[in-house]
């Protein structure tokens, strides 16, 4: 097993250990694949679809495929673009992505990864879902408004907190983010701002109260360098306009 | 030997001018865009009705039945529609009220506000009816090309009015695609 083994994404040879995604062996290989359930300190999720890459000419989620020797992946390809643009357009219609209203823009990683594929509108009509905002927690507010059930706080909640937080309700089109409470409110929980669950959102559903627009415009974390080059929001240490804790 | 300069109208929809103060933003370029174009109805002519035009941009999302009535005709009279902001494309902050129905905006704003005198909501027939929803442009007729921003900055206009002239597709380098 010591023996290299390696696939190529667009042309370009990335070796890879047993066990590892195609996601995972290429982001060690330093290359960039559009992500945003993906976090590479969780086990892959597979459910934003926007890692899609074309794996020996089927096209399936790169985070949820072992990497295997002599594959051949496509991932910057103008027909991979254009579908994972689609994905993300649904993703903006399906709930209220209202950039210049959210303390989140120019941080965002669904912002972000929607620049890096280029997406100039949303191409579908909207859905304006009528959704709550929570600000019982005296630090955090959380605004539904903005889940795309990517369920990071979920995982990081149950898995590396212990607390067991938040869960997804519902099945399909229904499926919605709830609080573990019989009031559903997030001030009855244990939930702190320095949880896990409050570091890893990839949009601006979970935001810390009293910090908004720290950051003036330019100088956020996305305004000064694309996703594919600043990284993950939940990897980037606050000190430099990320979500992770130092 | 001087090629014909376009027509170009422009206006503003339920959006807040903010669109039309970048392209204002574009201070010098101005003249020389006014090489290439020629203003038919715009906020910045005053020319209140619209001619055949070659581009015509809106800025706004579509709130109320003026707003349907204007860029309808800005559809049959131009031949290439832009959406430019957040608003037009999104509905942008106006579709906040989205959230609620209409009759508890009003009733907020009218009815229940404060330092109100004689409570009443407004019902004049000179004040264009509110849609039950804002809605972008897209939902209402076919839009041709779109620009990001809240609002695009004076640059993201130049680029994309050079690109729109020449005929090329459009492309904004990393730093003049905003969604805020």
């Amino acid at each position: 097993m010591s023996q290299e083994q390696s696939f190529t994404l667009d042309g370009q040879p990335v070796s890879f250990e047993d066990g590892q995604s195609i996601m995972v062996a290429a982001r060690a290989a330093g290359i960039y694949i559009p992500h945003l359930c993906f976090n590479p300190e969780f086990k892959a999720h597979g459910s934003c679809r926007v890692c899609l890459t074309k794996v020996n000419g089927r096209i399936q989620a790169s985070c949820a495929t072992p990497a295997a020797a002599g594959q051949t992946v496509e991932s910057e390809t103008e027909e991979l673009r254009d579908i994972r643009c689609g994905i993300l357009q649904m993703m903006f219609v399906e709930g209220n992505h209202i950039c210049p209203a959210c303390e989140k823009s120019g941080a965002c990683q669904l912002q972000a990864v929607a620049y890096y594929v280029g997406m100039l509108e949303p191409h579908y009509p909207h859905f304006y879902p009528r959704r709550t905002v929570d600000a019982s927690h005296p630090d955090a507010v959380i605004d539904f408004n903005r889940c795309i059930l990517c369920e990071l706080c979920v995982r990081a909640s149950r898995d590396v907190d212990g607390k067991n937080v938040f869960a997804v309700h519902g099945r399909g089109i229904h499926a919605h983010l709830v609080i573990n409470t019989p009031s559903g409110r997030l001030g009855a929980t244990t939930f702190s701002i320095t949880d896990k669950a409050a570091q890893v959102c990839p949009t601006g559903t979970i935001l810390i109260k009293h910090r908004g627009y720290e950051s003036p415009i330019g100088r956020r974390l996305y305004d000064r360098q694309p996703v594919d080059v600043a990284g993950d929001v939940a990897q980037v240490p606050e000190s430099q306009g990320g979500r992770r804790h130092d | 030997m001087t090629k014909p300069r376009l027509k170009l109208a422009t206006c503003s929809l339920a959006g807040c001018f903010g669109c039309h103060m970048s392209i204002l933003d574009l201070d010098e370029r101005l003249i020389e865009l006014f090489e290439h174009v020629t203003l038919d109805r715009s906020p910045l002519t005053d020319i209140k009705i619209l001619g055949p035009c070659d581009i015509g941009i809106i800025e706004g999302g579509v709130a109320n039945a003026e707003n349907v009535h204007v860029l309808m005709e800005f559809r049959a009279r131009c031949k290439v529609l832009v959406a430019m902001g957040a608003c037009a494309i999104n509905g942008g902050v106006p579709a906040l009220r989205n959230q609620f129905d209409l009759k508890e905006c009003l009733e907020e704003s009218y009815l229940h506000g404060i330092a109100l005198v004689d409570a009443q909501i407004p019902n004049d027939p000179e004040i264009p009816l509110l849609l039950d929803r804002v809605r972008p442009l897209h939902e209402v007729v076919k839009v041709d090309y779109f620009l990001p921003g809240c609002p695009p900055s004076a640059d993201a206009i130049w680029t994309f009015i050079n690109e729109l002239l020449a005929g090329q597709p459009v492309a904004l380098p990393y730093q003049q695609l905003h969604y805020d």
